[in-house]
């Protein structure tokens, strides 16, 4: 499955650990929410950096005394229909200021790019080859935004408050 | 009327073109159908029992004539000329081929109509008053407030893959033509006493197998907070509105397992955080969005014309004035009630040459304007006093003055077995002979008011609940039943219909209703006492006996 980061596909430097596999001495990896909990004094003390495998009904504030230190949380669209992760999408990047890789996980087809990066997703394991080539030009498809999150993007509301301003200095 | 700026135009155009690709993946095998099925019903379109079936938003039900037209054009070119309007204020085509519907979605953005969110786990197109902006006593025009609502909901980032669909109402009169207590969220535009602009929110209404009328959950909220309040209800319901039953993932399920105590709470502390973000709307963003509606110049007008004097010594004519034409809240001018339900016809269509013909009628009559109502009827929503036997005319000529607006034969209906692969039993063809048996005019109008709601299945899209009387289709042991409920009403003292006993079979549904309508003729006090009110005073009991005694 590609991973699109950066807008662009790379290899992925993370190992996705099971619940019960042995932790590797070096290297990035990617645990289990449980396991994480259970032992994250010892994984974020070893070389490498950790992230965190987020389900999509489990409260993500739990997470918060650990977000400064970890580098990567991914979150899981079971399904595609289930829109669950884009609230705790939102909530990590505006709410608890999370700053490291966001990354969507599951059902990711080209179809939810936009609403992805939105929401503050920045990276992506995109379930077709096709997708991931194509995410550039997807991710442009938009450029008119009704709603403000976090990601920055002037919305109708505000472009049209500014073409009237610009056009209210002529008169 | 609201006008598109370039900001909307390029939105919508950019969809069609999304639609385009998605359509394209799907013809070429890249989209299996379970993955397209989620991306187009965002885009209004289900697949029926013989064909798609395609669904256009006419948020708040308010139409331009140039988009009746557009809309005509679909019915003509890329269906089989004909559309049905719905309990929401939108249209339906029935027989759209899906390698053709990006052209017809093309042809609608060109006048500012898109289908984006008529279906699908997301927010649908937002509903209100089809006498919104011109009944008389309105606190103030809630299409302005619609429309904010409308693009804050449209293609939102973080709330289109919801636990199931979520709608949402707008009044701002003290009688409720938008049916706010049974939508997901309901709005009741009021003033405080600081004379400022908000809303009562009522939450966790809604019909289908378990019907909830919705409860407030904040008696107001300020205008400038709507969206937040809003966006804090849906977060919440987003993270803990069930997946794992479709039947319990609708917002009123939460509401009624948590409390709407416990709910607001969460509610409140949700929005706590997002309350003063860029969420919060200033006045100027009201005023540049109502800066876009226009409003018609009426002229100085006197309240009984000339014209209108002679046309009531015409006994037809006055059948027609008395229950199609209504109050305006200027003088000199009417809001006229266009009846979508002929005698045998279904409830609700229209053909391609009545929505041109209405067009050109609104051009003529209305300022360019046309309007749609939960009730599956259309309106011209600023007609000149002096014009109305001129249009009560033209209309019949068109058959569109049947005079039954709100009268026993003014029946809402879903499509039915006849179209939808959902139902289980037939609706058109029950309100069809409904319409045949109370088609004597003087014998519906001695009924007075009265609706009829049928569904023909527990989803209830003919929102057979809130029906005076409700007829609901359902199949037992292969055979189509109807179970029927009187007492039900959706207006500002919205309540949920009695059973009053066994089901029927298809044949037999038209005999009951008459000998329940027989019964409330004998039991009602006086001539002015409505069937509801029987049935409030009475309770289902004499009813049930009525029609169950012979049978």
């Amino acid at each position: 499955m590609p991973l699109v980061n950066g807008g662009n596909i790379v290899d992925d430097s993370f190992v996705k650990l099971a619940v019960d596999t042995p932790v590797p001495a070096g290297g990035d990896i990617l645990v289990p929410a449980e396991r994480f909990l259970g032992e994250a004094d010892g994984l974020l003390k070893r070389a490498g950096k950790v992230g965190v495998i987020w389900p999509n009904n489990r409260d993500i504030a739990e997470l918060v005394p650990y977000l400064g230190k970890i580098a990567a949380i991914a979150l899981v669209f079971p399904t595609f229909r289930d829109g669950r992760a884009y609230s705790q999408a939102r909530l990590l990047r505006e709410r608890y200021n999370y700053r490291g890789e966001l990354r969507a996980t599951g059902q990711v087809l080209r179809d939810q790019f936009v609403f992805m990066l939105r929401a503050g997703f920045d990276a992506f394991e995109v379930k077709k080859q096709a997708d991931a080539e194509a995410f550039m030009q997807t991710a442009k498809r938009y450029s008119v935004f009704y709603q403000p999150t976090g990601d920055g993007r002037i919305t109708a509301l505000h472009r049209r408050m500014q073409l009237r301003h610009s056009e209210g200095v002529g008169t | 009327m609201y006008a598109y700026d370039e900001i909307d135009r390029t939105l919508v155009n950019e969809r069609v073109s999304e639609f385009r690709d998605q359509v394209k993946r799907r013809l070429s095998g890249e989209l299996t159908e379970d993955e397209f099925k989620i991306l187009r019903l965002q885009n209004g379109v289900y697949l029926q029992l013989h064909a798609y079936m395609f669904r256009v938003a006419i948020p708040y039900g308010t139409l331009a004539t140039n988009q009746m037209r557009a809309l005509a054009h679909v019915a003509r070119k890329y269906d089989r000329g004909y559309g049905h309007f719905t309990t929401r204020q939108n249209i339906q085509f029935n027989w759209i081929k899906l390698a053709e519907l990006p052209d017809a979605l093309e042809d609608l953005a060109k006048v500012g109509i898109h289908a984006m969110q008529t279906s699908g786990n997301n927010m649908r197109n937002v509903t209100s008053d089809q006498w919104a902006g011109v009944a008389p006593g309105e606190i103030e025009d809630p299409r302005i407030w619609s429309e904010l609502i409308r693009q804050h909901t449209t293609l939102h980032p973080e709330f289109s893959f919801l636990p199931r669909k979520f709608k949402i109402a707008i009044t701002a009169s003290d009688h409720d033509r938008a049916a706010i207590k049974i939508h997901d969220i309901g709005l009741r535009l009021i003033k405080n006493e600081k004379g400022e602009t908000g809303f009562e929110v009522l939450v966790g209404g809604g019909l289908g197998r378990t019907p909830f009328i919705a409860k407030t959950i904040k008696h107001f909220v300020h205008g400038r907070d709507i969206l937040s309040y809003i966006e804090a209800i849906l977060r919440v319901y987003n993270q803990y509105g069930r997946r794992d039953n479709i039947y319990k993932a609708r917002i009123k399920i939460l509401v009624h397992e948590l409390g709407i105590e416990k709910f607001s709470r969460e509610v409140e502390d949700e929005w706590q955080h997002i309350r003063n973000s860029s969420l919060q709307i200033d006045d100027e963003v009201i005023e540049d969005i109502r800066s876009r509606f226009t409003y018609p110049a009426y002229e100085k007008l006197p309240h009984m014309p000339d014209e209108l004097r002679q046309a009531a010594a015409d006994p037809d004519f006055e059948a027609w004035r008395k229950n199609s034409v209504a109050p305006h809240k200027v003088q000199g001018y009417s809001i006229v009630t266009i009846s979508l339900k002929p005698t045998g016809g279904p409830p609700g269509d229209a053909t391609a040459e009545q929505m041109d013909a209405l067009a050109d009628l609104a051009d003529k009559y209305s300022f360019g304007e046309i309007r749609v109502g939960h009730e599956q009827n259309l309106a011209l929503p600023h007609v000149a006093k002096r014009d109305l036997p001129a249009l009560w005319k033209a209309l019949d000529k068109l058959g569109l003055a049947t005079p039954n607006v709100n009268l026993i034969t003014d029946i809402i209906a879903c499509p039915g077995l006849d179209y939808c692969s959902l139902a289980n039993a037939r609706s058109i063809p029950i309100a069809q002979e409904l319409t045949r048996r109370f088609a004597n005019h003087e014998l519906a109008n001695l009924i007075g008011r009265l609706h009829i709601n049928i569904s023909g299945c527990i989803n209830a899209c003919g929102h057979h609940h809130v029906g005076h009387i409700g007829i609901l289709g359902v199949e037992k042991n292969g055979e189509e039943v109807y179970q029927i409920t009187i007492g039900g009403r959706a207006d500002e003292n919205a309540a949920l219909g009695t059973l009053i006993g066994p089901g029927v079979k298809f044949d037999e549904v038209a005999d009951v209703v008459e000998d329940i309508v027989e019964a409330y003729l004998a039991l009602r006090e006086r001539p002015e006492e409505l069937f509801m009110d029987t049935v409030k005073r009475l309770g289902v009991e004499p009813f049930k006996e009525r029609v169950y005694a012979t049978r």
